[in-house]
């Protein structure tokens, strides 16, 4: 053990000892005197931010099957499987319409990254974000959860942040709220 | 009360105490070292702000596998957990709480409290030693050259205080006490909390169980019970050595009501020497071991040496 490796501490250096030790004793008192930053999570909740990433519910009856979601995800962790089922014509003489059915809607959450592209690709608003985030499995394969587990979600969705004060009614409104357009005059 | 009966007793009341008292010291620095760092510590065993974590803890380890390496030398390795702890023990029972209470009334009990004090060393020499691990030896070794340099000052500070009291018996320390000794004697209490600290292994004179440069010390091979024994004593070591600060610097039972509250005012005394080496420990990184050794041999043996002399020429002068 050398001088080199050791050199004797320059005296002018103790000065910045004392007040070092110091400093660190009113800390560590100070931290002590506030109230500590531990969240005591399964005893209290954590409190989220309203928008908060949790899980991602569906609104089923908002579906139209369109697969929008399924070809945007970057994942493919939507699995949608539907049919298209024949509605006989309700007047006398009228066509038959067809309409798609929902079998299957399912998300993938062990291969979901939260990008949040489903939702905002959704054209009818059937996928929503909600803050629950409870849901951990023991099995990496029960994340795979069903429409009827997704629909289970959709009562913690919060509701869409209030718009601002002078700011155009929502979309959907000023459509409702259109007058019906007139019936086409009669073809002379 | 035959004399059976009465020295069973006192031994009853001396080890519960001795266990309940470093339970609490424990317990103590969970708690404010956790809320010194911001956290809350242990919360739910016993219900109450885990109030039982060190119970609880006592229970896993006795669950423990109970391992001693191959290569280790038995029976030393089995036994240096108890001589660790054994002589805090044996010196809390001689220990005065005021001047009536104390488990074992010795004649000359700061020598012998302090004899007995340093045959904890051999505990924790004999572990390193034994335990045939590079990183125990070398924690064992650590640990005698800190505890071989830092008796000496702690035994100069106590002959000081001896000296300025004119007598070697804690009971007379204190009843020899006065408030003015807070300031004479205030390098010699300096001197002997720094050496106490170090004498009890911990922070910022950690280095014997230095974790990342040594693993555990002396303490690596160490598992169960015998862990256990350990971490008690060192819990201990530091009840014994507030207790002893208290009585020997802090005037003891002195203070209002001394009468009926004698022994409130020596724990009280104590326990805020105890939340002190806490603190230390919480706000103080470790001193690097030739740094140790140069603050016990340049700072402390001068200090306390120049302190005995203030009270041998006090002593002198006031005498005539």
């Amino acid at each position: 053990m050398t001088e080199n490796q050791h050199p004797q501490r320059d005296p002018s250096k103790l000065g910045g000892l004392i007040p070092g030790l110091l400093k660190g004793l009113a800390t560590t008192a100070r931290t002590l005197a506030r109230p500590s930053h531990t969240a005591e999570y399964p005893d209290v909740q954590p409190h989220l931010p309203p928008r908060t990433r949790g899980v991602i519910a569906l609104l089923e009856e908002n579906c139209t099957n369109c697969m929008l979601c399924a070809r945007e995800c970057p994942d493919w962790c939507i699995y949608i499987d539907s049919h298209k089922e024949t509605l006989p014509a309700t007047t006398e003489g009228g066509r038959e319409r067809q309409r798609n059915v929902l079998d299957r809607f399912a998300i993938d959450f062990s291969l979901c990254m939260y990008c949040g592209i489903c939702i905002e690709v959704c054209p009818f608003d059937a996928l929503h974000w909600s803050p629950e985030f409870e849901y951990a499995e023991f099995d990496i394969l029960d994340l795979l959860h069903e429409k009827s587990r997704l629909g289970q979600w959709m009562p913690t969705v919060p509701s869409p942040p209030a718009l601002d004060p002078k700011s155009a009614e929502a979309q959907e409104i000023t459509a409702a709220n259109k007058p019906p357009r007139a019936a086409p005059e009669a073809r002379p | 009360m035959t004399p059976a009966l009465e020295l069973s007793l006192r031994l009853v009341i001396v080890l519960g105490a001795f266990v309940v008292m470093s339970l609490v010291v424990g317990q103590t620095e969970h708690k404010v070292m956790a809320h010194m760092q911001g956290r809350l510590g242990p919360m739910y065993a016993g219900g109450y702000h885990g109030w039982a974590q060190l119970v609880a803890d006592a229970v896993k380890f006795l669950q423990k596998e109970d391992i001693t390496p191959s290569a280790a030398d038995r029976r030393v390795f089995r036994v240096a957990p108890g001589i660790a702890l054994a002589p805090y023990l044996v010196a809390f029972a001689a220990i005065p709480l005021s001047s009536g209470v104390v488990g074992a009334d010795v004649p000359a009990s700061a020598l012998f409290v302090l004899a007995v004090g340093s045959v904890g060393i051999l505990g924790v020499l004999m572990a390193g030693w034994s335990s045939a691990n590079k990183y125990a030896l070398l924690g064992g070794m650590r640990a005698a050259a800190q505890l071989l340099s830092y008796e000496l000052p702690m035994v100069l500070a106590v002959a000081s205080v001896a000296l300025a009291a004119g007598s070697v018996s804690l009971t007379g320390i204190v009843e020899a006490w006065h408030p003015l000794w807070l300031l004479w004697q205030l390098p010699g209490a300096f001197v002997f909390l720094v050496a106490a600290v170090a004498e009890l292994k911990r922070t910022p004179f950690d280095m014997p169980v230095a974790e990342p440069e040594i693993v555990m010390g002396p303490l690596t091979e160490y598992t169960g019970l015998r862990f256990a024994f350990f971490m008690l004593s060192e819990y201990a070591g530091i009840v014994v050595m507030s207790l002893l600060f208290s009585v020997l610097f802090l005037g003891g039972w002195h203070g209002p009501f001394s009468d009926a509250l004698g022994p409130v005012w020596t724990l009280l005394k104590s326990a805020l020497i105890s939340v002190l080496i806490i603190w230390l420990r919480v706000a103080w990184p470790r001193l690097r071991e030739d740094q140790l050794q140069r603050l016990a041999w340049l700072v402390l043996v001068p200090l306390a040496l120049a302190q005995l002399a203030l009270t041998a020429v006090w002593v002198v002068l006031s005498s005539r």
